[in-house]
């Protein structure tokens, strides 16, 4: 057996630091525990510097055939440690002092760890591991203000968690029994071998289904608005960005890797709720006042855009890479909408947002190219993402897809422009100036650099491109 | 030197930007002056410096992101340098009307500066995601021009009619570019390797569904019927300099791209569909010329105007695609005539458009019926508004007449009825816009006396007939002595014919 701990190395440094950092905190004054959030920040960096080291490496796995080690796993580690930094930052100001500081960094870290494990898993039971630890601490996360929102949207989270956990345990069962192995390589040749069957059939879509709990698309879309709505918004920025990295690069590892379209035509599937979810978050979207609902349903329909990737994971050649550089654009640009929402803690509506380009130009300007990156205009990020999403799409001969997603993006931009047209509107004589208090450095710091960067991202995806360019080890 | 010329204006805005608002607004409306002046003159040396029979000139190309084929490529032909100067002129006259502006300026100047950098980047690209990108930016420029400095809620509405309509077609377009990088091999969206290897000759429904996609995005913007609809709104609520780019330089990027991407791209289909083309050409001019024939608002009025002399481009270029019974010099003429088209109604209509912010500014309405006897009071005015408008509906001795009298010619041999059909269009427009002027100019002397109406009804302000009087000059000059103009597009036109042939 390969049983190498090196290649795991980022792996290694979250869970160590996380359980490390759990220890500390016991130790620490109450008041005192910031110095679990540097070790927080620290563990992150580590984390990203070590995948830069290895990430020139060749694609192997680990662990036997049970953990994949290739261009997906590597760019998620790296989204997911970049994200999960930029969400510590954002908590830093609210979480100060408080005197469960140091759980909520090591809940951040496992619920980290948990989502790379998801992007690595290249089997069945590894992956609902994944998935537990992904899930788990975000439950605890989401009701970590112990008020009655967060303790409602907590109890929706595990509840639909527990649900699709259930869903997806099933699935793997019925998988195994037909495949008879839960290691992909292995189950696509016996799965390819066999007759379609309808045991196969119901036991990937179960196990699909739970993975869309993760992803937070249709039909398991539920929770995201309300636990966005309940919770601070440094978790909602990280509930709603974070654990899709991961699912979505298992869905597509697990659907590509171990399911052949022979046994369950599941790039249908995946078409049909990519449409779905697209469809679906845009209209909840479209009358939303609130604007961490909008930002919710917002990112509903960008899953839609992301799954249209996995749904051509085999039929195009650039449709891995096309997802992982949406992943780390929608990441960026996402945070950075987050971050403006997370630095007036106080506007919580559209109409709060009034004045926002005379107050805070700076602010205005990152809240003007993340929501238009988000609709895809160039040269950001998200736009690059869209454009390789399409392509991938139509070359793999989903061109009704993108129609509809095409569809779908100029109605998604109605929404959007709601709440620029209010952010570039001149502030009422009566007030209202009270709603746009700014609530500190850090906050605003992430706000700039993560808008920065989604706009770097697209003009110098150049530079990017080829590291996100490969294909999953089989 | 290209690069130079569309990014100067964007290099300013930053500056611009950083600069402290509190800045005597003077700074800000000068410093425009003084860029587009500047660009003007790195355009017109670009000019100089270019050899019509050369093919593409001032080319820079390098690769910009080729993971995906895209590729940083800038170059001018005889189609799209008329473009680059007639947009660098607008927009310095543009800045010039501008300088009595006096709403938050320095976003005004910066978000316009902006603008200018788009349009130039258009004409310029010479990659399908490079043009895109500038055809999206272009849209969210004006966006924040009608919904910042128009005329109150609706502006807000119409802008985002605007914004919604046109981001549609660019969407649309951006389809019709998947298409046709995907039957490129080796993938890319480089405009000129595209064209060279024509990827969907003989592809039938699929080339046929590209073009669907390329066109709508195109007839969007440019824009035709039946898509023409956010066009009067936006115009109405724009403030007049904002009015005077979006007719005089954001339209030209629909028809445009017909000319550089549709047309030489997929030739074989252009030919297959060129008299649906046509149809929708004679369609819009005939429509534009009656629903303008119906306006009061004068602002109105001139925006239908352009629907009507957008769909002589359209005939232009769909006879430019039917082979049968003409000869290529007659398609050449076509598009040269198309072309110049554009240039002429940039000029006119840019200017006409900002006289109808002067009419604005003095009588605060646009309501023609309000008016009579303006010449008396306003002889200046009334003397650049007449030359305008004759230009703009055709009388010889000014651009239109070239314009059009090409078109016409150029497209008789291959679509002999609908030519006859839109030659009623110049009539039409001819009792329009006289109607028009003799309602507002001639007559008893009658103003508008709604409260808030300044008593005095001044002439032309130096700095306004600075604005406008070098646009309608510029006009005279194309319509006396047009073989300057001519004889860049006549090249690049021959080379298209030549291209839509294959």
């Amino acid at each position: 057996m390969n049983e190498r701990l090196a290649p795991l190395t980022p792996e290694i440094i979250l869970a160590a630091s996380a359980v490390a950092g759990l220890l500390a905190g016991s130790w620490l004054p109450r008041q005192r525990q910031w110095p679990v959030r540097l070790l927080a920040a620290a563990a992150c960096l580590a984390a990203l510097a070590s995948t830069a080291l290895t990430t020139a490496g060749t694609a192997t796995t680990d662990f036997g055939s049970s953990y994949a080690i290739d261009v997906a796993t590597d760019t998620v580690r790296i989204v997911v440690a970049a994200a999960t930094l930029l969400v510590i930052c954002l908590s830093a100001g609210v979480m100060r002092a408080h005197p469960r500081e140091t759980e909520f960094y090591v809940l951040l870290l496992l619920a980290a760890l948990g989502t790379i494990l998801l992007a690595g898993a290249n089997d069945l039971l590894l992956l609902f591991a994944g998935y537990l630890l992904a899930s788990v601490p975000g439950y605890a996360l989401a009701g970590f203000g112990k008020d009655a929102p967060g303790t409602e949207a907590a109890l929706k989270y595990y509840l639909m968690g527990a649900l699709f956990g259930i869903a997806m345990l099933a699935g793997i069962t019925l998988v195994y029994g037909a495949g008879r192995t839960t290691s992909y390589p292995l189950l696509h040749t016996a799965l390819a071998a066999a007759a379609p069957h309808g045991v196969t059939a119901v036991g990937v879509i179960a196990v699909v289904a739970g993975l869309m709990f993760k992803i937070g698309g249709v039909p398991a879309q539920f929770w995201i608005p309300d636990v966005t709505e309940g919770t601070s918004t440094p978790v909602a920025a990280f509930v709603t960005t974070v654990p899709k990295l991961g699912a979505l690069a298992a869905l597509l590892r697990l659907l590509s890797v171990a399911v052949p379209a022979s046994a369950v035509n599941w790039p249908l599937l995946v078409a049909v709720l990519a449409a779905a979810s697209m469809t679906l978050g845009n209209f909840a979207a479209f009358f939303q006042t609130s604007v961490k609902r909008l930002l919710a349903y917002s990112t509903i329909s960008q899953v839609g855009y992301l799954l249209m990737a996995v749904a051509v994971g085999t039929r195009s050649g650039t449709a891995p890479r096309s997802l992982l550089f949406y992943l780390a654009a929608y990441a960026v640009t996402n945070l950075a909408a987050f971050a403006v929402v997370a630095e007036l803690p106080d506007a919580r509506t559209i109409a709060d947002y009034r004045g926002l380009a005379s107050r805070h130009p700076g602010l205005a300007a990152v809240l003007l190219l993340s929501l238009l990156g988000l609709v895809g205009t160039p040269p950001t990020a998200v736009f690059l993402g869209k454009l390789q999403v399409f392509t991938a799409t139509i070359d793999g001969g989903y061109g009704w897809l993108a129609g509809l997603a095409v569809v779908n993006t100029v109605a998604s931009l109605f929404y959007y422009l709601r709440w620029l047209v209010a952010a570039f509107l001149r502030q009422p004589r009566d007030g209202g100036a009270e709603a746009l208090q700014p609530a500190g450095r850090w906050v605003a710091l992430v706000a700039y650099t993560a808008g920065a960067a989604s706009l770097a991202m697209g003009i110098a995806s150049a530079a990017i491109l080829p590291l996100v360019n490969g294909h999953l080890i089989r | 030197m290209l690069s130079l010329i569309v990014f100067l204006p964007a290099a300013a805005a930053v500056a611009l930007l950083a600069v402290p608002g509190r800045a005597p607004r003077g700074v800000f409306a000068w410093a425009w002056v003084g860029v587009s002046a500047a660009d003007l003159g790195l355009v017109a040396a670009a000019w100089a410096g270019y050899d019509p029979r050369g093919g593409f000139g001032w080319t820079e190309n390098i690769a910009w992101i080729p993971t995906v084929g895209i590729r940083y490529h800038l170059g001018v032909d005889g189609l799209s340098l008329p473009l680059l100067a007639m947009t660098a002129a607008l927009f310095l006259m543009v800045a010039v009307y501008s300088l009595r502006e006096t709403r938050r300026v320095k976003s005004y100047v910066c978000l316009f500066l902006f603008l200018q950098t788009v349009s130039l980047g258009l004409f310029a690209a010479l990659d399908l995601i490079l043009f895109f990108l500038f055809f999206d930016l272009s849209i969210v420029g004006m966006y924040f021009v009608i919904a910042g400095w128009g005329h109150g809620e609706r502006a807000r509405a119409a802008a985002l009619k605007f914004f919604l309509y046109t981001f549609t077609g660019s969407l649309a377009l951006l389809l019709g570019f998947i298409g046709l990088y995907l039957a490129v091999r080796p993938h890319t969206f480089d405009m000129v390797t595209v064209i060279r290897a024509n990827p969907l000759a003989g592809r039938g429904a699929y080339a046929g569904l590209v073009l669907l996609a390329v066109a709508v995005g195109l007839a969007v913007k440019t824009p035709t019927v039946p898509f023409h609809t956010w066009l009067p709104p936006a115009h109405t609520e724009a403030p007049a300099a904002g009015s005077a780019i979006l007719a005089g330089v954001l339209l030209k990027m629909g028809t445009y791209g017909f000319v550089r991407i549709a047309m030489p791209m997929l030739p074989g289909t252009w030919r297959h569909y060129a008299l649906a083309f046509v149809i929708i050409g004679v369609v819009s001019v005939v429509y534009g010329a009656l629903v303008a024939l119906a306006q009061d608002n004068f602002k109105r009025m001139i925006a239908y105007t352009s629907v009507n002399h957008m769909g002589y481009i359209l005939l232009a270029v769909g006879a430019a695609g039917i082979l049968a019974g003409t000869s290529a010099q007659a398609r050449t003429l076509a598009v040269t005539g198309a072309v110049t088209q554009m240039v002429s109604h940039g000029l006119l209509t840019g200017a006409l458009f900002l006289l109808s912010g002067i009419l604005l500014d003095r009588g605060h309405t646009y309501d023609m019926t309000a008016y009579s006897g303006l010449a008396a009071r306003m002889p200046v005015f009334a003397a650049v508004t007449w030359v305008a408008a004759f230009g703009s509906l055709g009388i010889p001795g000014l651009s239109g007449f070239i314009a059009e009298f090409q078109i016409f010619t150029g497209s008789l041999p291959s679509a002999t009825v609908a030519t006859a059909v839109a030659v009623l269009g110049i009539l039409i427009t001819a009792a329009l816009f006289l109607r028009a002027l003799q309602r507002v100019f001639l007559g008893p002397l009658r103003l508008p006396d709604a409260p808030g109406t300044p008593a005095a009804f001044r002439d032309l302000r130096p700095a306004e007939v600075a604005s406008i009087v070098p646009l309608v000059a510029a006009a005279v000059v194309i319509g006396v002595a047009p073989r300057f103009l001519l004889d860049v597009i006549e090249p690049a036109a021959r080379t298209l014919i030549t291209l839509v042939a294959r």
